[in-house]
Order: C-alpha cells, then sequence, then structure tokens
C-alpha cells in the first residue's frame, strides 16, 4: 500500500512570529527574531543572544485550562500552541474536554531533541538535591519525559492513532515529518500531526557553548548573530519554538474537501555511521549525499526539477560542506543550482523544532510564491562564493515556485531529507 | 481562621486543577473532589502540597489519602492549624 500524503494544515510558534500570518510576515520581510538574554550575561555564557518565541504565556492562558498550564513547561506551550492552530487551520475543531469521542485515525509524532530541560533544571534537580521529593509534585515526569509534547496534544485533540516522540538531535522536527508520511503513505493512519517542540532554557543551551560551536561575536548585534553562508559567520545561534504540520491521506483530504497545501513528494532518512569524514558531531557526505539522492528518487523526479533548497546551514564551518553536498547530490553547477536560503537566519536554530519550524517556512513559501530572504550573509562564505547568484538576500516573488527540497542533519551524524510540492488543482 | 474562610481557599486551591469550572464554583463541604469536580487523581498530591503552603502545615500520607470531599479537606486543615 502506497498512498499519497498531503499538508492540509499548520501551525508555529516562532521567535519571529507565533501564528502563520506573523510568521510569514517576518520571513518575507527578513525580520530576526534574535535577542539578547540578559539572563546568559549573568551566567557568563560566551554566547548571550537566543530566538526565543514572544508572548507565547499569554497566548497559552487563552488557550489552555488553569490545570494543564501549571503541568506545561515552555516546549509544552510551544508545541501545544502549534499543534491546536495546526489541527484548526486543517478544519477541524478543537473537542471538548469532557466530549469522550476520539479520533482513531489521527496520530502525533512531535520530537525534540532536548526535553523539558528547564523543568528538570529549575524543579527536578534542586528539589530532589534539597531532600525535598515529596515536593515535587504530579506534574514533573509528564514534563520531563521524552514523549512529553505529543502526550500532552494528545489530550487536547483526543488523538487515537499512534502518539511518540521522535528523537535526532537537529534532524528530529524534519525526522518528525517524513515519519509520518511514511505511516500514513502504508495506510496505518487517515492524518498525523508531525513535527517538533524545543524549550527555551539556559540548560539546553550550556552544553553548546561549553563546546564553542555557540556565536559568541555578535552579543551587542543578536540579530547580526546569525549568520549562515557568510564568510563571518561565526558558529549557530540557539533557538526555540515549535512548527506543526498536519499529514493528511489524499483520499481522507479530498473526500473531505480540505485546503491542500503542498503533497509531500519523497523523503528519505539515514546516518553516516560516524566513517568518511562523520563523528558524533559531524557529518559523513557521502551519507548527506546519498540521503538527499535517496529523496530524490522516492519522489521519482528529475533534480532539475527542484526549485528551491531550504538547508540544514546553520552558520557554522559546516555549511560549505553542506553546499558542496548539494551540488553533487543534484548534479548541479553553480549555473544550475537551484536557489538556497537558511531559515536559521532569521530563527536562530531550533534544535528538535528547527526542520518542523523550517519546514512550515517552506509550504508558506509554496503557498505564498516566495522564497525568504537569507539574511546576513551580504559576505558570501569564500567556498560557498560560486553558488553566490543561489542566495537571496531579499525576498523573492516566485510564483513560478513549485517543489522545495529540505534537508536536516544532526549530532550521531543522522540525515533526514524531504520534497514537497505545492498542491495545484 | 474560620471554617468558612479555610473553606474558600480549599475550594480555590482545588478549582485551579478542577476540570468542571461551574461545579467548582458552587462546590459546598459535600462536593466530591474527584467525581464532581473533576480533578485528575495524580493532581491530588499537587492539591495536597498547596494546601501545606498556604496553611503552613505538613500533611501525612495516610491523612491525605483520606480526603475525598471539600469538607475532608476542611476538616483535616482545620484539625492541622488549630
Amino acid at each position: 500500500m502506497s498512498r499519497r500524503v498531503v499538508i492540509t494544515g499548520l501551525g508555529v510558534v516562532a521567535p519571529n512570529g507565533t501564528g502563520l500570518d506573523a510568521y510569514e510576515k517576518a520571513l518575507r520581510g527578513g525580520v530576526s527574531g534574535i535577542r539578547h538574554i540578559p539572563l546568559l550575561d549573568e551566567l557568563k555564557f560566551g554566547c548571550r543572544v537566543a530566538g526565543v518565541p514572544q508572548g507565547v504565556d499569554e497566548l497559552a492562558s487563552e488557550m489552555f485550562a488553569e490545570d494543564e498550564l501549571l503541568a506545561m513547561n515552555s516546549s509544552h506551550r510551544y508545541g501545544s500552541i502549534a499543534a491546536v492552530d495546526a489541527w484548526i487551520d486543517a478544519g477541524f475543531d478543537r473537542p471538548e474536554r469532557e466530549d469522550d469521542a476520539v479520533n482513531w485515525e489521527a496520530g502525533a509524532i512531535i520530537g525534540t531533541g532536548i526535553g523539558g530541560l528547564d523543568t528538570t533544571g529549575e524543579k527536578l534537580v534542586p528539589m530532589v538535591d534539597a531532600g525535598r521529593v515529596r515536593r515535587l509534585g504530579s506534574t514533573i515526569v509528564e514534563q520531563v519525559m521524552g514523549s512529553g509534547v505529543s502526550a500532552r496534544v494528545s489530550g487536547l485533540l483526543a488523538l487515537g492513532n499512534q502518539v511518540t516522540s521522535n528523537s535526532s538531535a537537529c534532524s528530529t522536527g524534519a525526522e518528525a515529518v517524513v515519519e509520518g508520511y511514511h505511516r500514513i503513505q502504508a495506510g496505518r493512519a487517515e492524518r498525523m500531526l508531525c513535527g517538533g517542540s524545543e524549550g527555551s532554557s539556559q540548560y539546553a543551551w550550556g552544553g553548546f557553548d561549553s563546546m564553542r560551536v555557540l556565536c559568541r561575536k555578535f552579543n551587542d548585534e543578536p540579530e547580526k548573530a546569525s549568520r549562515p553562508l557568510s564568510a563571518s559567520a561565526a558558529g549557530f545561534v540557539p533557538g526555540s519554538g515549535a512548527g506543526i504540520l498536519h499529514l493528511e491521506s489524499l483520499e481522507s483530504a479530498e473526500a473531505r474537501g480540505a485546503r491542500i497545501y503542498a503533497e509531500i513528494l519523497g523523503g528519505a532518512l539515514n546516518c553516516g555511521g560516524h566513517r568518511g569524514g562523520g563523528s558524533m558531531t559531524a557529518p559523513n557526505p557521502t551519507s548527506v549525499q546519498r540521503c538527499i539522492r535517496q529523496a530524490v528518487d522516492t519522489a521519482g523526479i528529475d533534480p532539475q526539477e527542484i526549485d528551491a533548497i531550504n538547508g540544514h546551514l546553520t552558520a557554522t564551518g559546516a555549511d560549505p560542506r553542506e553546499v558542496s553536498s548539494w551540488a553533487a547530490a543534484l548534479d548541479a553547477t553553480p549555473e544550475t543550482f537551484p536557489v538556497i536560503n537558511s531559515t536559521k537566519s532569521m530563527i536562530g536554530h531550533g534544535l528538535g523544532a528547527a526542520g518542523a519550524l523550517e519546514s512550515v517556512a517552506c509550504i508558506l513559501m509554496l503557498q505564498g510564491g516566495f522564497v525568504h530572504p537569507s539574511i546576513n550573509c551580504e559576505d558570501v562564505h569564500p567556498e560557498i562564493e560560486p553558488f553566490a547568484a543561489s542566495i537571496p538576500h531579499e525576498v523573492r516573488d516566485t510564483p513560478e515556485l513549485r517543489t522545495i527540497i529540505k534537508a536536516g542533519f544532526g549530532f550521531g551524524d543522522v540525515n533526514v531529507c524531504v520534497i514537497f510540492r505545492k498542491w495545484a488543482v | 481562621m474560620d471554617t468558612s474562610e479555610i473553606q474558600a481557599k480549599v475550594v480555590e486551591i482545588i478549582g485551579r486543577y478542577a476540570k468542571n469550572k461551574e461545579a467548582a464554583a458552587t462546590a459546598t463541604e459535600t462536593t466530591n473532589i474527584l467525581e464532581d469536580l473533576k480533578v485528575n487523581s495524580a493532581r491530588l498530591v499537587d492539591v495536597i502540597l498547596d494546601f501545606e503552603d498556604e496553611f503552613d502545615i505538613e500533611v501525612e500520607d495516610d491523612d491525605a489519602d483520606a480526603v475525598n470531599t471539600v469538607g475532608d479537606a476542611v476538616a483535616l486543615i482545620q484539625s492541622k492549624v488549630a
């Protein structure tokens, strides 16, 4: 059984905009959501800027009940807002809490890279260490367990199909989309809410800061700190938020007359095995290229049909290698290379949510006929210079945009690639 | 603190966890916390912790297990603050 899978709903909580309209506006305008975080000064971080969604607690108070909010840390709030928004965007009503009907054909794969570390750092560890276990209460486990966000969302929306959380570091969010696509394709579900959610926490970011992979050179100019593709790229900027895509079988979407944004043409997942230049923290270029080619093969398209690349592109030394891999995998020369951008240039690196936040950006670009700018790379990296004409510094109006390829790479040498095509009636 | 004051605070605390907000607004001493107010049973732990904070008391597990109604909670707290 191999069924066609389409995207019929979207939800997003991003550092530069919450909700589809705000996010699209920010993406088109090249608006950075990176801000100075005073707490990181106090804590003597090297990187003192981050991408944190704004106004979330107020929004969460409007959307969720008091008892629910007591058990929702930042990643739960981001993921739940995005999931409920995607559900409503797909044309469904939010179920009443007292309604016992279960949506057996709808599930969720909502991943996280790090999990509820704000709860772990602020409550669990200090209280256990102080001998106050008895005072932890009932809401800690569900906020620190790996599946916390998908578990919360399943209750909010009465989901009855598979509900789980995947975790594959920085490829998590896009991996969830590919896993959901496979599940619907195989006939095991009609609808799946897929994506990722990552909380905002100094405890999540500290380890990266110590690895010296975060940007330390733009603490006074937060909006310039995330610089993928740039010669002056100085490390990634930690981000947070959530992106959720409502995936649906084409049969289900057509039967209910749903608005269809795009089709998932193909997707692939693999790992480089920490060989051939790959390691815990660096991708094996052979595996990256295999993953991209597999996605193209499963989509059954010619690489020339790809109109745009939404890269992983984090603003580390890996960016030039990524661009080389794209060129090799798609058999493209600088002359034939598609337009390429990095959503992280505006929102930072959302870790486990990154691939989902960026997939939502891809669908909005297809729907709106534009390619968002990749900001902060006026000084294109010398090794990427041959491809400079493919990098938009301002929004490009592209009504002809049909097919976008999106990739993500994560610690552990894991890769994901997915191909979206605009739905044309 | 008199009984009505304690009961008002008890109802306010339990109300945070109640799925049935209407029943919480009209709760009396015979109101059952789980059945009438639709409080998730796991959250009873948090209700007891909130009582401890609000009334500066300590509640033993066995005492906590005996709390079924708003009236049970009020009586327990009264015995501790007296």
